[in-house]
C-alpha cells in the first residue's frame, strides 16, 4: 500500500496541503479531483518526490518502480517516439529483446504503432499525451502518479487513455491519478476530493455519494444564488441543511454536483 | 493597452532590469572603457645605456625595467611574456625597439612614437609584424564562440528541458543528478571542442594567423573555460524558467565580456574605475592565454596566472552551478525520514 500520511506542504505562506491521508493500493485507481489550486499536483507530486514535506510522511516504493506523468508534455519534443521510449526504458534498465517486445506491445495498445517513427513535436495533444503515459508505464511500475493525464485531449484520446490507466491497475499497479473530468473520475476505485488544501471527501463513488448530506434542485431561477451552478441549460441548487421549497425538483446528485456543493459550503463557511 | 504594457512590464523584472541597467551600462562603458588609444606603455630597456636611454624617453614609454646587463634575448622574454609593451635594446646603433604586436593598439601607439624618433631607432614589430587586427582578434574570437555556446546554447538545452517538463520527469526516474548534468553539458563540451578546432584551424589558413605555441596547452586552456562558461550556462538556467528569461540572462553575462574582457578594447586604455571590471571577466583570462599561445608561443609556466585564475573561477562556478541544479533536480530530500518505502513489495504484473 502506498500513498501519503497527514502530509501537509507549504509554499511561502500558502498551506497547499494540509493533513491529507490518502492511501492507494495495488491494482486499483485512485482519482483525485478539484479545482484550480486544490493541491492535487501537489499531492501527486510529494508522492513522486518532487515537493518535500512540511509534516506527515509518504510510503512510496523506490524509483526503480514508480512511474511518473506530469502534467506537462513529458515527453522530448526532438525525439521520436521511439526514441523517447527508449530513452526512458534505457533508464530503467530495458535494453534488447525485451525492450523492442515491450514497446511494441505499449505502442499497440495506444495505437501509436504508425506514428513511432514521428517526432514527439509533431503529435497530435492526444498522441502525445498516450506517448507521456507509455514512457510512464514502459518499466512497469507498482505505483504510477498520472498528473491530469487527458486534460486537453479530444474524447476519443480520452477513452484511449482511460483505457490503458485501467489495464495498468488490472496488472497489478497502484494508480493515483489527478483529473478534471468528473466522469471521468467516477470510475476510478477510490476518488479524493480536494479543495484548497484539504480532504473535502474520500471513498468510493458509492461511498461519496451516499455520504452526501442534503439536497440538489434543478431550477431555472435559483432561490439563493450563492448556492447554485449552472449544469448545462439549467442551474442547481444545493440545499444543505432543511429540504427544499415545495414545488421543485429534487435531482439524483452526481459526483460533479457533489464536488460543487461541497465547494460551495467549505466557501460560504469560509466567508461567513 | 499603453496600461496593460506597463503593468506587464513592471512585474517583469529582468525586462525592467535590462531597460534600466543596459542604457547605464553602455554609457558608462563607451564612456570610460572605449578607448583605442594607449597613453601608456609598459617598457623596457636593456643594454650598456639602459639607464641614460630610460631617462631620455617621453612619458608615453612606461619604463618598468631597466636592466644594464640584459640582452635582446632578455628584452624578447619580456615582450613573449607580455610583461612590456616596448622594449629598447641598446648598445648598437641605432638603437633596436621591440614592440609587442600582440597588443594591437599598444603597439600602433608606439610604432607612431617610435617612427617620429626617425633613425635613431629601429623598429621591429613582433609577433604580429603587419599589426593585423585579424591576428589578435581571432584568438579572442575563438573564447567567444566557446563562451556563446557555453552560456546561451548550454542554458537554453537546459531551460527547454524545464519548460517541457521533462527536467521534473528526469527527477522521479533512477538517474542520478550527476548523470542528468553530465550527460546535458558532455554534448555542448563536445560541440564547442569542435567548433574550437574548426574556427583556430580556418584562423591558421584564411587569415595566416600564427600558431606559436604548444596545441596542448592551448587545449588545456580552452577545457577550462570551458567549464567555467558551461558553468555560467547551467548557473542561468537555474535562475530561468523560460528560453526567453535565459536568452535575457545571457545577454547579462555576454555583453560585459564582449566590451570588457580586452577583446575589443585594450585594458590598458580603460579608466582604472572600469578595468577591474574586466579582470572578473573569464574570457579576459582565455583571452591572455590565447594571444599567448598562439601569437607570442609563450610558454605555459609563463601563463600560470590566467591559468590559476581561470582554474578557480572554472571550480567554484561549475560546482555551484551543479549544485543548483541539482538541487532543482531533487528537491524532494529522498533521505527524509518522511519518505518511507513500504514493508512488503507490491508484486505488479504486465502492465
Amino acid at each position: 500500500m502506498f500513498g501519503v500520511r497527514s502530509a501537509t506542504v507549504r509554499f511561502g505562506h500558502t498551506l497547499a496541503l494540509d493533513d491529507v491521508t490518502v492511501e492507494v493500493p495495488g491494482g486499483s485507481v485512485v482519482a483525485v479531483v478539484g479545482g484550480d489550486g486544490a493541491g492535487k499536483s501537489t499531492l501527486l507530486r510529494a508522492l513522486a518526490g518532487e515537493v518535500p514535506l512540511d509534516g506527515g510522511t509518504i510510503e512510496a516504493p523506490p524509483k526503480q518502480r514508480l512511474g511518473y506523468l506530469p502534467a506537462s508534455a513529458g515527453s522530448w519534443a526532438a525525439l521520436t517516439v521511439k526514441q523517447n521510449i527508449d530513452f526512458v526504458a534505457g533508464i530503467y534498465g530495458l535494453a534488447g529483446e525485451e525492450l523492442t517486445a515491450r514497446r511494441a506491445e505499449l505502442l499497440d495498445r495506444a495505437s501509436l504503432t504508425p506514428a513511432a517513427g514521428r517526432l514527439a513535436a509533431r503529435l497530435s495533444g492526444g498522441m502525445r499525451r498516450k506517448l507521456g503515459f507509455i514512457m510512464a508505464i514502459v518499466h512497469r511500475p507498482a505505483l504510477l502518479i498520472l498528473d491530469e493525464p487527458s486534460t486537453g485531449v479530444d474524447p476519443v484520446s480520452r477513452i484511449d487513455l482511460w483505457r490503458l490507466v485501467s489495464e495498468a491497475a488490472a496488472s497489478g499497479a497502484a494508480v493515483l491519478m489527478s483529473t478534471t473530468y468528473l466522469d471521468e473520475a467516477e470510475r476510478a476505485a477510490q476518488l479524493v476530493v480536494l479543495d484548497s488544501g484539504r480532504i473535502l471527501v474520500q471513498g468510493s463513488y458509492d461511498q461519496v455519494r451516499a455520504g452526501f448530506a442534503g439536497v440538489i434542485t434543478r431550477t431555472g431561477d435559483p432561490v439563493r444564488a450563492e448556492w447554485a451552478w449552472r449544469r448545462g441549460r439549467v442551474r442547481h441548487e444545493y440545499w444543505p441543511g432543511a429540504g427544499p421549497p415545495p414545488g421543485t425538483t429534487v435531482v439524483a446528485p452526481d459526483l460533479e454536483d457533489i464536488v460543487i456543493a461541497l465547494s460551495l459550503v467549505r466557501r460560504n463557511e469560509g466567508s461567513s | 493597452m499603453i496600461v496593460k504594457e506597463f503593468r506587464e512590464l513592471v512585474r517583469d523584472r529582468r525586462t525592467l532590469g535590462m531597460l534600466v541597467v543596459m542604457p547605464l551600462l553602455l554609457l558608462v562603458i563607451f564612456g570610460y572603457a572605449a578607448n583605442f588609444y594607449v597613453s601608456s606603455l609598459k617598457t623596457a630597456v636593456v643594454g650598456p645605456q639602459a639607464s641614460q636611454v630610460a631617462k631620455m624617453l617621453p612619458s608615453l614609454f612606461d619604463v618598468t625595467v631597466t636592466e644594464p646587463s640584459g640582452t635582446q634575448a632578455d628584452a624578447e622574454t619580456l615582450l613573449q611574456d607580455n610583461k612590456v609593451d616596448v622594449a629598447f635594446v641598446t648598445g648598437q646603433t641605432p638603437a633596436l625597439a621591440l614592440v609587442n604586436g600582440s597588443n594591437l593598439f599598444a603597439a600602433q601607439s608606439a610604432v607612431a612614437a617610435l617612427n617620429k624618433a626617425g633613425n635613431k631607432v629601429k623598429t621591429q614589430v613582433l609577433y604580429n609584424p603587419g599589426l593585423k587586427t585579424s591576428w589578435v582578434m581571432i584568438p579572442a574570437i575563438i573564447g567567444l564562440i566557446l563562451t556563446f555556446i557555453g552560456t546561451i546554447v548550454t542554458s537554453l538545452g537546459m531551460v527547454r528541458e524545464r519548460e517541457a517538463g521533462t527536467l521534473e520527469q528526469l527527477a522521479v526516474m533512477p538517474i542520478k543528478p550527476s548523470q542528468v548534468i553530465l550527460g546535458k553539458i558532455a554534448p555542448y563540451f563536445l560541440v564547442a571542442s569542435v567548433d574550437m578546432i574548426i574556427v583556430t584551424v580556418l584562423a591558421i589558413v584564411l587569415f595566416g594567423v600564427p600558431f606559436n605555441g604548444n596545441p596542448l596547452a592551448f587545449a588545456l586552456g580552452a577545457g577550462i573555460f570551458l567549464f567555467v562558461v558551461l558553468g555560467l550556462g547551467v548557473f542561468i538556467s537555474t535562475i530561468s524558467q523560460t528560453a526567453g528569461q535565459a536568452i535575457q540572462t545571457a545577454f547579462f553575462f555576454l555583453l560585459p565580456q564582449i566590451l570588457l574582457s580586452g577583446m575589443i578594447f585594450p585594458l590598458e586604455a580603460m579608466a582604472a574605475g572600469i578595468r577591474w571590471i574586466g579582470y572578473l571577466l573569464p574570457l579576459t583570462y582565455f583571452i591572455m592565454i590565447s594571444r599567448g599561445i598562439m601569437l607570442r608561443g609563450e610558454p605555459i609556466a609563463a601563463l600560470w596566472l590566467p591559468f590559476l585564475v581561470l582554474t578557480v573561477m572554472a571550480v567554484v562556478i561549475f560546482t555551484g552551478a551543479t549544485l543548483r541544479f541539482r538541487r532543482d533536480l531533487a528537491p524532494g530530500r529522498p533521505a527524509s525520514p518522511a519518505r518511507k518505502q513500504p514493508a512488503a513489495a507490491e508484486t505488479v504484473g504486465t502492465a
